[in-house]
């Protein structure tokens, strides 16, 4: 494992390119292109405002920026760095924007989401969609990118509407049996749309692409219901993380739930491993003290040495309890997330807060527990195998897979705490976020990682 | 009996009262009213009991005091019946109150969901109502922005650019409308069905799959369950009648194991049936050998510790005493062997044996002999073959030697003015350095005055054998030539003799001779003298003795 140098960053805005070629970086106003492999700057670019949002296109032929104070977007060409475009929205005022999937066109959610204006690069045209919905994940494009669904609120009811991307053209409206849609998301297929409801209703609804309802599943009722959703990548199963700290598995056949998933604060099943984080550094002895005293003792802003130890059944995981007169507990799955080669499930439910369950889809049943000293801000999983990155905010970043787990500090001089992570798609290199830097973590090939992680990798 | 009523002790009647009220209420007939006198007086009978002893049994009272003790008996078991029931009433009050705990908890939550329902409805109506006004704040603002797009919302682009596809923009006129319409329906359509198909055809082969696995299963436990068909077992006949049926029900069944390939609910109810059926089957003969085993089990368990012992000592000594005869016969067997290998046990035998091995062992040097012999005859071809070569060899040298003294001569001729004298001694030189005749020797000596030049007499004699033993042939060439330079003559040293200056002598192949430094041959040095003809002629002629 190879770590670059550390490079300024600002609001977290590290991104690559889909083709894998650039990374992007945001420094306060000015946005900085860098080659992957040796991160040499190729382009800078200044634009008028802070930054608040970046996004490749994804032929990665063009960038935006948007800057939602001033209410613009600024787009800048790879191929060409003289190319420049601009769009304000003025008064309108902009809440969000982001790409259509031809990389052709803009669209820009404007303030109180009034309208969400489709701007075309190609052509002078502009089209208006009216009253899209305010929630968590409102649009949403299918893979293939030839199909976008959006949520809107009209009358008081949700609707959804699914729009072609290549013409814009309206293919189906229609209503959602939900009190306050909270998201949509396509299947990896594109041929099935699952809907949820807020939070105090369990609800979740199967559209399939032409409008018609396939299924509707609610687990409870009265309770706080669904907290995340998300879709295995072969679009066979619908995992619903909820509020109640269970997972419930739906399958593609029946959209029935097959099976669901416990998170308690104690494990007792010898069966699965536990990995808990443990310092490395002894404390000294009693006759000496150091001068100055150990840091072991503070916050994440230490940088002693942590390793992972198997703990033994029965394991008891560190739990919060959640106050209980105040919106948005902090209980149920928060985050959840499929392998790419659809065998195992990463899930964090938030009152075991330091702790990230992997589950084994082939058998339907928890694999490996492991938990971190600090709670663990985010996980993302390697695109191309089963390989998962974890980080707490603290100066390590955590690296889990099959063969075993590791834990690397960063090195560089101060303190550089994850925040964030963010793969590369080939899977070889893993950029890590912090408040004011970003530095660019370069994996061995999977045959060395084997050797790194100790044990040949294996599957199971 | 009037003795009985009259007496009646006033501490007693209390008691006796309420005895009396207790069983007034069970029943009141004249009988009772007897038995009430009689418990009236059961107490103070007990107490008064010595007193009264002897006036209790009497003749006349033998009936009444069995009645009596009957009675007795019946009280005490009303009695414990009373506290039973009265027991029984408590728990079921208890019960009752339970329930109506539970119900009271039930109606509360049915209560309090009613509230929350009713709640969340008002709830609702508040949200709507909220989100309309916030729907016409919202209409209201969108008018007021897009009045205003005309100015400051506005796209600043350099130069449009392609599309992604790279194809152009199409104008959307009402016809086109409709066509793209259509046409993404189309696609959409597509679409759905693509993927319905395909998740159908995965279905499919899941279900053959799965068949196959289920038939496979049914043929298993078929033939698992068939061979038991022959053995006598106790029920059995039910299984067996069962097992028959089944086969034959198969045997018509497998002859239309094609139709099985098709989902229909006929055939995949028949699959499922007959596959319930053979399991049931398996698993009652499965049970019943699981019972007679642990029969078994029992059974050994019971006799075991009277038998197993007797059995086991009888083992143990039938196992000592075949171990004995087996050591024995190992015993005899040894001796047997060491007074074969001891003793020269019959001389046929021996002799045999000994011819055997010395037939082999002939044998074996016959090989290696005819091994030899070829070996031995390839050798000596292949050392024919060397001298022919080397003969050859010898003969290609001379010539080219010939050839070289000849060039060499011409080359003398050319360059220097030479005398008489010297190309006589070319003459010489040319055949000291080719040829291995004497003829050439006896070519001319003339007294040599100017330079020295040590020419081996024996040197051609001797080069024809020398060639053989020394490979000094190149060197002499080589230095001929340097020699040839430097000086008129020339002067060949076959054998480390060292260029020194020698005297001149009139014969020239005598100067050679003083300056032989062969180690291994004294002999020749001794006919070694500087410049003596004679003694030189001698050597010369003593150095043919050389090999």
């Amino acid at each position: 494992m190879n770590f670059s140098e550390v490079f300024k960053l600002s609001s977290l805005l590290c991104k690559f390119s889909p083709d894998g070629k650039y990374l992007a970086s945001c420094v306060q106003y000015r946005l900085v292109i860098r080659d992957v492999n040796t991160l040499q700057i190729l382009q800078l670019y200044t634009c008028l405002d802070q930054i608040q949002h970046i996004e490749w296109s994804a032929d990665s032929l063009f960038i935006l920026c948007a800057m939602y104070k001033r209410g613009l977007v600024q787009v800048w060409s790879l191929e060409q760095p003289e190319w420049h475009c601009r769009i304000d929205e003025g008064s309108a005022g902009l809440v969000a924007s982001c790409w259509s999937p031809d990389g052709r066109h803009i669209l820009n959610t404007t303030e109180f989401h009034l309208r969400i204006t489709v701007w075309s690069l190609c052509t002078k045209s502009v089209s208006y969609i009216k009253y899209p919905k305010a929630c968590q994940q409102g649009i949403t494009f299918t893979r293939d990118g030839r199909y976008m669904a959006l949520a809107e609120r009209r009358d008081c009811k949700d609707h959804v509407s699914v729009f072609v991307c290549s013409d814009w053209q309206l293919l189906r409206h229609f209503d959602t049996e939900t009190q306050d849609l909270a998201g949509i998301e396509w299947a990896p297929n594109g041929c099935v749309l699952a809907v949820w409801d807020t939070c105090l209703e369990y609800k979740v609804l199967l559209y399939s692409l032409d409008g018609r309802l396939l299924s509707a599943y609610c687990a409870y009722e009265w309770s706080l219901g669904v907290k995340s959703v998300a879709w295995s990548p072969s679009s066979q199963f619908l995992a619903v993380g909820s509020y109640d700290g269970k997972v419930r598995i739906l399958n593609h056949v029946t959209w029935k739930m097959i099976t669901e998933f416990g998170h308690p604060a104690t494990i007792n099943n010898p069966k699965i491993v536990v990995y808990k984080e443990a310092e490395k550094n002894p404390r000294l002895a009693l006759g000496r003290l150091a001068f100055p005293p150990p840091r072991a003792a503070a916050g994440p802003a230490s940088t002693t040495e942590s390793k992972y130890e198997i703990a033994s059944a029965p394991v008891s995981l560190q739990t919060l309890k959640p106050i209980a007169d105040r919106a948005n507990p902090k209980i149920g799955i928060g985050a959840l997330a499929f392998s790419p080669d659809n065998y195992f499930l990463a899930t964090r439910n938030d009152s075991v807060p330091n702790a990230v369950w992997i589950w084994d889809i082939q058998k339907l049943r928890l694999f490996v527990v492991l938990e971190q000293l600090s709670p663990v801000r985010f996980f993302q999983w390697d695109p191309q195998q089963p390989r998962l990155a974890i980080c707490t905010g603290g100066g390590k970043v955590y690296l889990w897979s099959p063969a075993g787990c590791v834990s690397v500090q960063v090195p560089g001089e101060g303190d550089f705490q994850v925040l964030s992570l963010c793969w590369h798609f080939s899977g070889d290199s893993l950029a890590l976020l912090s408040k004011d830097h970003f530095c660019l973590c370069f994996l061995e090939t999977e045959e060395r990682v084997g050797t790194a992680f100790g044990r040949p990798g294996d599957h199971t | 009996m009037g003795e009985w009523m009259t007496v009646t002790d006033p501490d007693l009647s209390s008691e006796s009262k309420n005895i009396c009220q207790y069983t007034s209420e069970t029943k009141m007939s004249p009988s009772s009213l007897y038995s009430q006198q009689v418990l009236c007086s059961s107490i103070p009978l007990s107490k008064n009991v010595h007193s009264f002893f002897s006036a209790f049994c009497t003749e006349e009272n033998i009936e009444q005091s069995i009645s009596y003790l009957d009675q007795e008996q019946l009280e005490t078991s009303r009695r414990e019946m009373i506290g039973l029931q009265e027991r029984d009433r408590q728990l079921q009050c208890k019960n009752r109150n339970l329930h109506q705990l539970l119900k009271n908890e039930k109606d509360e939550v049915q209560k309090l969901q009613n509230i929350i329902a009713s709640r969340a409805t008002q709830y609702n109506h508040d949200m709507k109502r909220k989100e309309r006004e916030y729907n016409k704040l919202k209409e209201r603002l969108h008018q007021l922005v897009m009045n205003k797009k005309d100015k400051k919302i506005a796209m600043e682009v350099l130069n449009y650019v392609g599309r992604a596809d790279g194809k152009r923009g199409s104008w959307r006129t009402g016809k086109t409308e409709a066509s793209f319409f259509l046409r993404n329906e189309d696609e959409m359509y597509k679409i759905l069905l693509n993927d319905y198909e395909y998740r159908q055809k995965q279905i499919l082969m899941e279900n053959a799959e799965l068949k196959k696995v289920l038939q496979q299963m049914k043929k298993e436990m078929i033939s698992l369950l068939s061979p038991q068909k022959q053995k006598p077992r106790e029920r059995a006949d039910d299984s067996t009648g069962t097992v028959i049926s089944d086969a034959e029900e198969d045997a018509g069944e497998l002859s239309r194991e094609s139709m099985w390939d098709l989902s229909c609910e006929t055939v995949r109810e028949q699959l499922t049936n007959s596959i319930r059926k053979q399991w049931r089957i398996l698993k009652s003969h499965v049970e019943k050998l699981d019972n007679q085993v642990s029969k078994v089990h029992l059974e050994g368990f019971n006799d075991e510790d009277v038998i197993s012992r007797q059995d086991h000592e009888q083992e143990t000594e039938k196992l000592e005493l075949e171990i004995q005869q087996c050591k024995e016969m190992i015993k005899t067997q040894q001796q047997l062997l060491q007074q074969q290998l001891a003793t020269a046990c019959d001389d046929d035998t021996t002799s045999l044996l000994r011819d055997c091995y010395l037939l082999e062992e002939k044998e074996r040097l016959k090989e290696e002999w005819s091994l030899f012999k070829e070996q031995k005859k390839n050798f000596e071809k292949e050392r024919r073959s060397f001298t022919e070569a080397a003969i050859r060899l010898g003969l290609e040298r001379k010539a080219f030697e010939e050839e070289r003294a000849s060039w060499l001569k011409q080359q003398f001729l050319n360059m220097t003015t030479f005398d008489h004298q010297n190309s006589e001694n070319m003459k010489l030189f040319s055949a000291f350095s080719g040829s291995s005749d004497r003829d050439s020797l006896t070519v001319h000596s003339r007294p040599r005055q100017k330079k020295p030049h040590g020419v081996s007499n024996g040197s051609p004699v001797c080069t024809s054998k020398l060639t053989k033993s020394l490979p000094a042939s190149p060197s002499t060439s080589d230095f001929c030539q340097t020699r040839s330079c430097a000086s008129e003559h020339s002067s060949i040293n076959v054998l480390n003799i060292t260029p020194e200056e020698t005297k001149p002598n009139p014969v020239g192949r005598e100067g050679t001779n003083q300056k032989w430094s062969m180690a291994s041959r004294p002999g020749s040095q001794e006919g070694c003298h500087s410049g003596r003809s004679s003694t030189c002629t001698n050597s010369h002629v003593e150095k043919d003795d050389l090999p």
